[in-house]
């Protein structure tokens, strides 16, 4: 994943742009904790253990997924890896927020790398405040739907395209091309989401 | 959701309205590419896991293969002590003395039938041979017995001529290429040539060994390197690889590939600079069989002693690492790890720019490390399976930075979505896990219950982690990977039994402890390595009497604590004994892992 450079102007921070659309604000919404769609939120990740214990987990499953991609061994990884590494622990950062998080555990001259002794407290914290949590399906769902405002129950290729790489954090061609190619319908060019949304969860469960 | 109906609205839509409408379609859009993003790295992560996962227990079955090697060490040293009632045996093993044979009396036993309609080369070779070969290769004919002799032969003679370390001279006009293992992967080598043009005077290349083992093609890739080596000696060189071994051919896979193209049996590896073995050779007269080894190991060859041997390991089994200095590779159990300073201090004392080396699969074919000093170049894509890495090759010359070119083979025409292919990669990753898991159960299932103090059949995740990585020695996300192997409940702990419930080893007889079976299981590809040198004459039989030797020899080496008696019993009951031998291939094709949830019946044994 790169990290792209968001504009500064489009500081959205979650609570935001939750509040703007019309459907339940964040308190209406069931536990995401219960509801996740990432087998890495599944199993003992918030459990009812002691919180030194939980720590203690925390720092063991962020040594884990920090290692894999730390390939020489020595402790770093390329700063370009760090958001699949945050994602990978079930969280789900927008690209500003990444942006600012690289910030915190960057060198006071960036390097290119970073140091797990930087990351791993700073990640620690994301996971017991419980940052980022991920989008429940419905939501998703819902988003699919403010898009296709006429109910057709799908998007047009061309739509697609459109508001992926011109809203929001804009997709890079690279994402563009990898979404659409599990996405799309090649018979009808478009892409059905409530189908492609259940296929993406059954994929991670 | 009360979406309002812009239909409804006409055209007099006030631009409050539209500014409200392009805002939520904004913030939808931000919720779906959040969504997408973190979906997009958690695949990337689990295809990352799953190469993790492939990697470890390659590393950890070529620890076992040293230590085979080490065991033939081990009873070479101690023929003197073995008891008396071995000596047989060992004889057998060792005792095959060295016959030099002339070129001429084995080419002399074979002959080409009217019929062998493959490629014909011509000696001295041409470029054309090398054009005949590829084009013959690719409508997948297979190179006559004594085609391939009469190339190893030349090859050997030509390079016995040649010094340890080569030197050759680039320039912006004449650039080298380097390639990394192949494996045995044809389509790489055939993509290479030709995104990268054949080899020739204007065009050197450099080949970094590992030429052989894994893939299926790895006596074509030879038969082509080799044939292009004989035409451009001063334009193509060859490395050797750790995979230049007569016993890791015997594990890896490249004796099985000759055994089977070649009803005649011949087994042949010249030496390639880089070692100092010699020819093997036996020979059974009326049936015209030839098997020619190169026994490449210190063990067997009286030419290296135990200091060049160790040397020899180092160059070929090393790898960087990011921690300085220098220390012993335990992931691999042979070579070492160095660090960023030996490499400086190597490059320094010798006035190299960089090293450019393989020997490690790279998920981009290639990585650049210690500074740019040390290329790791990895020729052989999908590796593991379909979608697990690319390969690369480089183009340099001297003045110019190296440029690296991928590629990747696929038998579609085009990519399946990403998903697919992390979702059949992560699939056999985890197979091969239970399968490594279902083979140590006893000893797992100890360890355990040894944390387990009240028997609830449940331990915390990190206990869980422990046990796991002790046990098995491998160094995996443990925690990351337990949604795949074991049971989990609400409070986080983990149903530890979970993890065998959907695969076991098909007991080949009923009455048979555990704990034997899982033994052979585990120990299947060194035992037949083991029996495969043991079987000399290659008929697939060996005596009762040399297979409890063995059994004996090996379980006092590998500290195995299953009772001879046992042993003995599950061969009698096997009832493999034919005529005072047994059938060992039938013995070790027995004990396979069956997978619960399979179509198929066998899940896929790599025997050597």
């Amino acid at each position: 994943t790169v990290a792209h450079q968001v504009p500064l102007s489009k500081g959205f921070s979650r609570q935001e742009y939750w509040s703007g659309l019309p459907f339940p604000s964040p308190g209406d919404l069931p536990n995401p904790g219960t509801e996740s769609t990432s087998p890495a939120l599944a199993g003992g990740f918030f459990t009812t253990e002691p919180p030194e214990v939980a720590v203690a987990e925390f720092h063991k499953k962020i040594k884990e997924a920090f290692e894999v991609f730390d390939h020489e061994s020595n402790n770093t990884v390329d700063v370009r890896e760090v958001g699949t590494i945050i994602r990978s622990l079930g969280c789900c950062p927008s690209e500003g927020e990444l942006h600012d998080l690289i910030a915190e555990v960057e060198e006071e001259e960036p390097t290119g790398y970073i140091r797990f002794e930087k990351f791993l407290p700073v990640m620690t914290e994301v996971l017991l405040e419980r940052r980022y949590r991920p989008i429940p399906e419905d939501i998703l769902l819902r988003a699919f739907e403010v898009l296709d405002p006429a109910k057709r129950g799908f998007l047009s290729k061309d739509e697609l395209i459109k508001y992926m790489t011109e809203e929001g954090e804009p997709f890079s061609q690279e994402e563009m091309e990898e979404m659409l190619s599990a996405a799309i319908d090649p018979e009808s060019n478009s892409i059905h989401y409530k189908d492609y949304i259940t296929m993406m969860v059954i994929d991670e469960n | 959701m009360n979406t309002p109906n812009l239909e409804d609205m006409g055209c007099g839509t006030s631009s409050a309205t539209k500014d409200k409408k392009s805002e939520k379609a904004l913030k939808a859009a931000l919720v779906i590419q959040n969504w997408y993003r973190g979906y997009s790295a958690r695949l990337k992560t689990r295809q990352r896991y799953a190469l993790t996962i492939f990697q470890s227990i390659e590393y950890a079955d070529e620890q076992g293969q040293l230590q085979l090697s080490n065991f033939f060490s081990f009873m070479l040293e101690n023929y003197t002590n073995v008891p008396e009632k071995e000596p047989g045996l060992v004889t057998r093993l060792f005792g095959s003395s060295i016959q030099d044979k002339d070129r001429q009396d084995y080419l002399g036993l074979i002959e080409i039938p009217d019929s062998y309609c493959g490629p014909r080369l011509q000696f001295p070779l041409t470029f054309t041979d090398i054009d005949l070969l590829i084009e013959a290769f690719k409508q997948q004919q297979i190179l006559h017995a004594y085609y391939v002799l009469e190339v190893l032969f030349e090859t050997k003679k030509v390079l016995q001529q040649m010094p340890n370390f080569t030197h050759t001279n680039t320039s912006p006009s004449k650039e080298i290429t380097i390639c990394g293992d192949l494996h045995g992967k044809l389509d790489d080598l055939f993509l290479i040539f030709y995104k990268n043009g054949l080899p020739s005077v204007t065009n050197p290349y450099v080949f970094n060994g590992d030429f052989v083992d894994r893939g299926k093609n790895s006596m074509e890739i030879l038969m082509i390197l080799f044939v292009s080596f004989l035409v451009y000696p001063n334009d193509l060189h060859l490395n050797r690889g750790n995979h230049e071994d007569f016993m890791m051919n015997m594990r890896y896979g490249f004796t099985k590939e000759i055994l089977h193209k070649y009803k005649m049996r011949s087994v042949l590896m010249p030496p390639i600079p880089m070692d100092g073995d010699r020819a093997e050779k036996k020979n059974k007269l009326g049936t015209a069989t030839v098997a020619l080894g190169i026994r490449t190991s210190g063990s067997f060859s009286e030419q290296l002693t135990k200091q060049e041997w160790e040397q020899v390991i180092d160059i070929l089994w090393s790898d960087p690492r990011g921690k300085r200095g220098c220390y012993p590779n335990t992931n691999r159990g042979g070579g070492c790890y160095f660090g960023p300073d030996i490499t400086s201090k190597i490059l320094n004392k010798y006035q190299l720019k960089m090293l450019v080396r393989s020997h490690e699969c790279k998920p981009e074919g290639y990585e650049i490390c210690h500074d740019g000093k040390v290329i790791t170049v990895f020729s052989a894509s999908n590796y593991y399976e379909e979608g697990s890495n690319r390969g690369a090759y480089i183009r340099m010359s001297s003045g110019t930075t190296p440029r690296f070119f991928q590629y990747q083979i696929t038998k579609a025409t085009c990519f399946r979505p990403l998903y697919q292919r992390v979702n059949a990669i992560e699939s056999s990753a985890i197979r091969m896990l239970k399968e490594r898991m279902i083979s140590r159960k006893t000893d797992l299932i100890r360890a355990f219950q040894l944390q387990d103090r009240n028997k609830s059949g449940k331990l915390s995740m990190g206990q869980w982690a422990f046990s796991m990585e002790n046990v098995l020695g491998l160094n995996l996300p443990w925690r990351s990977l337990s949604s795949h192997l074991v049971t989990t409940d609400k409070d986080g702990n983990i149903d530890y039994m979970s993890g065998f419930q959907d695969v076991h080893i098909q007991k080949p007889v009923k009455e048979v402890q555990s704990s034997l079976i899982e033994t052979v299981y585990r120990y299947r590809s060194d035992l037949q390595i083991i029996f495969n040198i043991i079987d000399s004459d290659h008929s697939g039989l060996i005596s009762m009497e040399e297979f409890r030797s063995m059994w004996r020899l090996f379980k006092s080496h590998y500290s195995v604590h299953i009772d001879d008696s046992q042993f003995d019993e599950l061969a009698e009951r096997m009832d493999l004994n034919k005529d005072g031998s047994i059938d060992f291939n039938e013995f070790l094709k027995a004990f396979y892992v069956v997978h619960k949830f399979d179509q198929l019946n066998k899940s896929d044994t790599k025997l050597a």
